[in-house]
């Protein structure tokens, strides 16, 4: 008998493996929706999929007569600018502090305990600031999801920058690059596939601080919805619209891979353990 | 002739940590100087010295008779044992990124005439060293010693006064450690190449050098090994018949390195 940690599930047995959790997940789902029903029809906690079907009509394909607009597109509108900003804004700064901070001994000194330090603060405990001093537009919101994930992406790429080995660097010194050509064609190119990763990394803490901050102050956007809906404990809408959510992080998530694959070849080993 | 690098009453200490002392050295136009010694020897704090990635505490050192920048430069080649290709550019691109410097110091791209004359020059030294058939390869794609034929027609391509190599084929095979020995043999004799090799290879050290020097601790105190630091105890310029014999002192004093 082999040892178990050698026994690997191979081409369509793999993908049904992965598979069967998520559907025994959604039979349970059912199975207790089913049975909650058939107690209360009213039942308002688990939604049957086709009540859930009913509500997201209105919410996805009819215009809400009091804006103009189909709620759902709006508020994914909303949200994915939010968040497109702040996560663009985030990874332009993180490719200047980080390859400066990685590339120059003098920038690490001065600039390395600062990022340190503003790193270890919980992003959320600024949020009322960020509202006192951005007032409840857009900007504190996405100043709120900059400060959450640019520290750690800073200080990721720093590290990676930093790992470089010396060789290439005094290489492409006697190859007569300057400090510009070194950081714009040694160390850039090989900080962009590590950029990317730490960009999906973080955009799982990026849309907690983005619905984080729409709960709490906001007129549209995917997480004003799900809290707006709460209170009528419109289950019926909340989960639609977290799936909604986990949907289009997936499609975000995708596009960064594909972008890193195809744009850095040789950073992907093929065969590799990725 | 005013030789290409000079060490002059050389001294480098950290503290009461003496590396290196009293190093004085000439390396002549067109030598091929191979240093030896046991490991912890301060060998490769020669190369460091010459490329300028580390300055002498005491002494000085000459480049044609000029002192050296205290940084690297395309004055100075370098090819290391490891990690001295760009993992992010192709073949063509790693030997290119001379040129690109020198030409375009703001983008670090050619275009048009500059580039197609860059790519000619490239292509001719890749087909040198035998790269020609993988121009378009990334180097991990590339075996260990392929590698190190792109290393070295990436250095050759700046033209370098003298070309330092840092136990350059340290980690290959030994029978792509012979191809090897034959490459730099002709390139050196083609290109009329100035060249420093470290390497801690005794035989290697006295099939391609033209003279050999060794380096270790002159005085020895066992109370305190630091205070002592190394030089060059022999120095051995060596024709043709030579080469074949190594000298006993030596063989003894790397024997086990």
């Amino acid at each position: 008998m082999r040892r178990l940690l050698n026994a690997r599930p191979r081409g369509g047995g793999r993908l049904l493996l992965g598979l069967l959790p998520i559907a025994i997940l959604v039979l349970l789902y059912l199975v207790a929706s089913q049975a909650r029903h058939a107690e209360n029809p009213r039942d308002k906690i688990l939604p049957t999929p086709a009540a859930m079907a009913e509500s997201m009509e209105i919410m996805a394909l009819q215009e809400d007569p009091r804006t103009g607009e189909i709620p759902l597109v709006a508020d994914t509108k909303a949200s994915l600018t939010r968040l497109g900003i702040a996560v663009g804004a985030a990874a332009a700064t993180t490719l200047v502090l980080g390859l400066s901070i990685g590339l120059l001994p003098y920038a690490r000194a001065g600039l390395g305990p600062l990022v340190a330090t503003i790193s270890v603060i919980p992003p959320i405990a600024v949020l009322p600031i960020l509202f006192i001093v951005f007032g409840l537009g857009e900007t504190a919101k996405i100043v709120l999801i900059f400060v959450g994930i640019t520290p750690f992406m800073v200080r990721d790429l720093a590290s990676h920058v930093a790992a470089i080995p010396e060789e290439q660097i005094v290489k492409a010194q006697t190859l007569g690059a300057s400090t510009w050509l070194v950081a714009l064609q040694v160390a850039l190119p090989q900080a962009m596939p590590r950029l990317i990763d730490s960009l999906r990394f973080s955009l799982g803490p990026a849309w907690v601080f983005l619905i984080s901050a729409e709960a709490i102050a906001s007129d549209v956007g995917l997480g004003y919805r799900i809290f707006l809906v709460r209170r009528y404990l419109a289950m019926d809408i909340i989960l639609p619209y977290v799936a909604w959510i986990s949907l289009l992080a997936v499609i975000i998530d995708l596009l960064l891979l594909t972008w890193s694959r195809t744009a850095f070849r040789w950073a992907h080993a093929p065969g590799g353990r990725r | 002739m005013t030789p290409v690098l000079s060490f002059r009453n050389v001294w480098v200490e950290y503290g009461d940590h003496v590396v290196l002392e009293k190093v004085s050295l000439d390396v002549a136009p067109g030598a091929f100087v191979s240093i030896v010694g046991p490991s912890g020897a301060g060998k490769s704090t020669f190369l460091r010295l010459a490329l300028g990635q580390e300055a002498p505490s005491r002494g000085e050192i000459l480049l044609d008779g000029q002192p050296i920048p205290a940084e690297p430069g395309p004055d100075r080649g370098v090819v290391f044992q490891r990690y001295s290709v760009f993992p992010h550019m192709t073949v063509l691109q790693n030997v290119m990124f001379g040129a690109r410097c020198d030409q375009a110091p703001l983008t670090g791209l050619l275009m048009g005439a500059a580039r197609r004359q860059a790519k000619a020059e490239a292509v001719a030294i890749l087909e040198q060293v035998g790269l020609s058939a993988s121009l378009k390869a990334f180097p991990r794609a590339l075996s260990g010693g392929m590698q190190q034929r792109l290393a070295i027609a990436q250095a050759l391509i700046t033209k370098p006064r003298i070309l330092l190599l840092d136990e350059p084929f340290g980690a290959l095979d030994p029978g792509v450690r012979l191809d090897m020995h034959e490459l730099i043999t002709g390139l050196w004799r083609e290109h009329g190449l100035t060249i420093l090799m470290v390497t801690h290879d005794i035989k290697e050290a006295f099939k391609l050098g033209t003279r050999v020097i060794a380096v270790d601790k002159r005085r020895h105190d066992p109370h305190a090994p630091h205070r002592f630091g190394s030089t060059a105890v022999y120095d051995f310029p060596l024709d043709d018949k030579q080469k074949a014999a190594i000298p006993k002192e030596i063989a003894a004093m790397t024997s086990g390195a």
